[in-house]
């Protein structure tokens, strides 16, 4: 017999060692994440993913599934946090939706669709943040950066490259590049990179591809980042891998 | 630097990545800064990647990745300095030195700035000068220290008198009183051996003293019980809690029973080495301490073969840099490890995982003292004291309004009327039972008791009069929390910082009441959400201190409606003198006066209307 939990009163089958939001994407369920990905160790800092187990409040992507846990995931109570979590990332960066090439493909910009975020509701913080133009492949656009971490770890542990870290505290914390200059030139980074196809919103973009596909017809343009589940950041994902392919196929 | 001079400092750490910290606080101390060429250097000959030097370099507050002078004077910014008047001395510095705040100045030569509480609250103000501790500030000092400044008087040469730290113990207990030799505690428990040491500390009922208050014996032995390849035990000297500094007492002069402390916990869960995690800010404490260690191991009473009993146990002592955080057991590990002091996903927590991956106590510099001290007199002994659920005396740093700060050591049960009364407090409106992040309590509440029944806390107790506006006290945690939250999870990162703004926009002239309950949603959003213990309690004393002392914000509260963070009108003012223009039609004021008339008409028409906060809230949304 399978091992299982209910979440939002749904019976969720877990194996053991499954953390909550691995058993409910498993499942074909989607709690609500940005730092997350299916291919990488949980991080644990969007807090997106924040659900209530036993009335307690838990970060899913960190936590372990448990035989007859009780998780509520999309309540009015969680939603309404989450809209204010997504708040608070669009004011302490720089996201102007209307004029980002990553729109309709951006987790972010999907996440708070969902989440029926109408405003940014806080007073904007805008950090200035200067843009790394330097690699001849790849934008650096650090202005929409969620500090999530996924190009850190997938240029660690895919790559086995170490091109990005995150430095500074508190509000300070920004992304850096790990060459002298502080330049993605001058690293060897490249656009065919795990890492150059893992970033959820608009800070990594390969360079000429920006509207290969119209907005319109892009991956959450058809549809809401529920409905894919698990796969909403892979999709993503491949389909800026085909549109490279294309490019230098 | 020379070369060499690196050299030297990365042979003396090993060219160990897991030092990378303590190298370059090292280098800093030296250069007064961490130049690029310098960062690239090390990452090279500890065989890291550039970008992870970058991020423990650019964390710590007393690292610098930007010159920062050669004279670099950080003013302690806690409420009691405040209180002390520590502004006015620091505005009066910068004026002496032609200087603004926060920068450097022309010729590079100093910068002043302010830092969080440096544990110095019942002799402040008080400010590091290159990271050494100065106390008392007075006008006079200030002037001659800008003289001192500008005559470029190396900082070890200014007045000695000026270093001078008190203990200030105003009342002794079982523990400021314990009588005991040198080792003599460690003597008696290694006489005694692991398990009937552990069963004493269980009989004690011996909880931490950093403010949770999680049972000592459960933790040693889930440590003792773990797998590794090593052990480890870590005093948490990281006493950065504003308010607080029993820690700094405790090591200046009771070294030698937390060292006995430490030894006896590594022999409880079979550790032998231990790390004393000393904050950055009491670096002035650090070469005394070295010392003593070394003292130690020439008597047989620390490193191999203790007291000829076969127990080897050493200890190494690691400086933080400035990041309160840092007091969270796990990311004190990380910052242990070299890196950035961010906490950890827990489970599993440092008893299973904790330095290098192996199990870990991390146990307070209280606790290991108070355990040293249970070794020898028994568990019984100690629970007979305090009350049963909050066993024997707790530290408590007392400082603010009242005429004796310093150190009190109360059993545990004490009501906060009678620490008040022995502190010499009258008038007394507020105070706070656990520093920054714990409750504030109001004058009704004087009679509540210590006890992590009751009011729970790590010690710091500071005192408001009557006098003393409690809007200014939660501003300045505000920004304490936002200066010191690092950064990972959204809720704090952000949430610290919206809190911050809000309290300025209240100083401002600002505020509405919309604005209060904006931070009362900022405190749910933490409590909960957030990823550690700082952004879980960051709120606590903020909320407690608007819930009991509303009249402080709602005098601040000029509109009763939402009111935006700057002045529209002023905002035109560039428009009109670029337009020449400054006729009535040019000025915002009175538009927004008819609109408001308007507004209000519609209400009145619209009467009578219950709903109608709840239609006027959707256009918060609306606002700018």
């Amino acid at each position: 017999m399978n091992d299982s939990f209910l979440l939002d009163g749904e019976d969720i089958p877990f194996t053991p060692g499954q953390t909550v939001m691995q058993a409910a994407a498993a499942a074909g369920k989607y709690i609500p994440h940005l730092c997350w990905h299916p291919d990488f160790a949980a991080h644990g800092s969007c807090k997106l993913c924040t659900v209530k187990i036993g009335g307690r409040f838990a970060t899913s992507c960190t936590v372990r599934a448990a035989a007859g846990q009780e998780v509520e995931n999309r309540t009015d109570e969680l939603d309404a946090k989450r809209r204010t979590l997504l708040q608070l990332l669009f004011v302490e960066g720089n996201h102007f939706c209307p004029s980002c090439e990553k729109s309709g493909d951006c987790a972010l910009q999907a996440t708070a669709y969902e989440m029926g975020m109408l405003t940014p509701h806080f007073d904007h913080f805008y950090p200035d943040r200067p843009v790394d133009a330097s690699h001849p492949d790849v934008l650096l656009e650090f202005n929409r950066c969620i500090l999530c971490e996924l190009c850190v770890r997938a240029s660690r542990e895919v790559d086995g490259k170490n091109v990005f870290a995150l430095a500074g505290r508190g509000t300070r914390s920004h992304l850096v590049v790990n060459s002298d200059s502080g330049r993605l030139a001058d690293t060897d980074f490249t656009a065919s990179d795990r890492a150059a196809a893992v970033c959820p919103v608009g800070v990594i973009l390969k360079k000429r591809l920006g509207f290969t596909v119209p907005i319109g017809a892009r991956t959450y343009d058809l549809n809401p980042i529920s409905a894919m589940g698990a796969n909403a950041g892979q999709q993503a994902d491949s389909r800026a891998n085909a549109a490279h392919e294309k490019e230098v196929g | 630097m020379a070369t060499a001079e690196l050299e030297d400092i990365l042979e003396r750490h090993r060219r160990d990545p897991l030092r990378l910290l303590q190298i370059l606080i090292e280098l800093q101390a030296r250069d007064g800064w961490l130049p690029p060429a310098t960062l690239s250097a090390v990452a090279t000959a500890l065989g890291l990647p550039r970008a992870r030097v970058e991020s423990t370099a650019s964390f710590y507050s007393f690292l610098h990745t930007h010159p920062a002078g050669d004279y670099r004077i950080l003013f302690s910014d806690n409420i009691t300095d405040r209180m002390l008047g520590n502004m006015a001395l620091m505005q009066a510095l910068c004026g002496k030195l032609w200087l603004e705040p926060g920068k450097v100045s022309e010729d590079g030569l100093v910068s002043v700035a302010t830092t969080s509480c440096t544990g110095m609250c019942d002799q402040g103000p008080a400010l590091l000068a290159n990271g050494r501790t100065i106390t008392r500030l007075a006008p006079e000092r200030i002037d001659e220290m800008a003289h001192l400044i500008r005559r470029r008087v190396p900082v070890g040469d200014w007045p000695p008198e000026w270093f001078h730290v008190e203990d200030n113990i105003r009342r002794r207990d079982v523990l400021l009183d314990h009588g005991l030799a040198p080792g003599q505690a460690l003597a008696v428990a290694l006489d005694r051996g692991a398990t009937s040491i552990l069963g004493e500390i269980e009989r004690s009922a011996l909880r931490g003293r950093g403010g949770a208050g999680f049972g000592s014996d459960i933790k040693w032995r889930s440590c003792r019980d773990a797998w590794g390849d090593a052990h480890y035990v870590i005093c948490n000297a990281d006493e950065g809690e504003p308010g607080t500094f029993k820690d700094r007492v405790l090591l200046a002069s009771y070294f030698d029973l937390v060292v006995d402390g430490m030894c006896i916990a590594g022999m409880a869960i079979g550790a032998n080495k231990g790390f004393i995690y000393l904050r950055g800010e009491y670096r002035y404490l650090l070469d005394r301490l070295e010392t003593r260690l070394a003292q130690r191991r020439e008597q047989g009473l620390l490193g191999r073969n203790i007291l000829g009993c076969g127990f080897t146990f050493d200890i190494e002592i690691h400086l933080g840099a400035g990041a309160y955080i840092c007091g969270e057991e796990s990311a004190l590990i990380e910052s242990l490890e070299g890196k950035p002091g961010k906490p950890r996903i827990r489970p599993p927590f440092p008893v299973t995982n904790g330095y290098r991956g192996q199990p870990t106590t991390v146990n307070n510099v209280e606790t290991l003292a108070l355990a040293a001290l249970i070794a020898v007199r028994g568990g019984e002994w100690f629970r007979a004291i305090g009350t049963p659920a909050s066993t024997g005396t707790k530290l408590l740093s007392v400082s603010g309004d009242v005429e004796r700060p310093g150190i009190y050591e109360f059993p545990f049960g004490v009501t906060m009327a009678e620490v008040l009364d022995a502190a010499g407090a009258c008038d007394t409106q507020a105070v706070t039972s656990a520093g920054a992040a714990g409750h504030c309590l109001a004058a009704d509440e004087f009679g509540r008791r210590i006890a992590f029944e009751d009011v729970a806390t790590g010690g710091s107790i500071m005192v408001f009069d009557a006098s003393r506006d409690m809007f200014e006290v939660a501003r300045n945690f505000a920004h304490f929390f936002a200066h010191e939250s690092c950064g990972f999870c959204t809720p704090c990162r952000v949430g610290t910082a919206v809190n911050a703004r809000l309290m300025d926009k209240l100083a401002a002239d600002h505020g509405s009441p919309y604005d209060l309950d904006e931070m009362a949603k900022m405190h749910r959003l933490m409590q909960g959400a957030s990823h550690c213990g700082l952004g879980n309690t960051a709120t606590i004393a903020i909320d407690d201190i608007v819930a009991k002392f509303r009249p402080a914000f709602e005098r601040r509260l000029h509109s009763p409606e939402y009111e935006p963070a700057f002045d529209l009108d002023a905002a035109l003012s560039q428009a009109r003198r670029m337009t020449g223009r400054d006729d009535p039609g040019a000025h915002l004021g009175d538009n927004l006066e008819a609109l408001a008339e308007e507004r209000a008409h519609a209400r009145d028409a619209a009467k009578p209307a219950p709903s109608s906060a709840a239609e006027s809230a959707p256009s918060k949304d609306l606002q700018p």
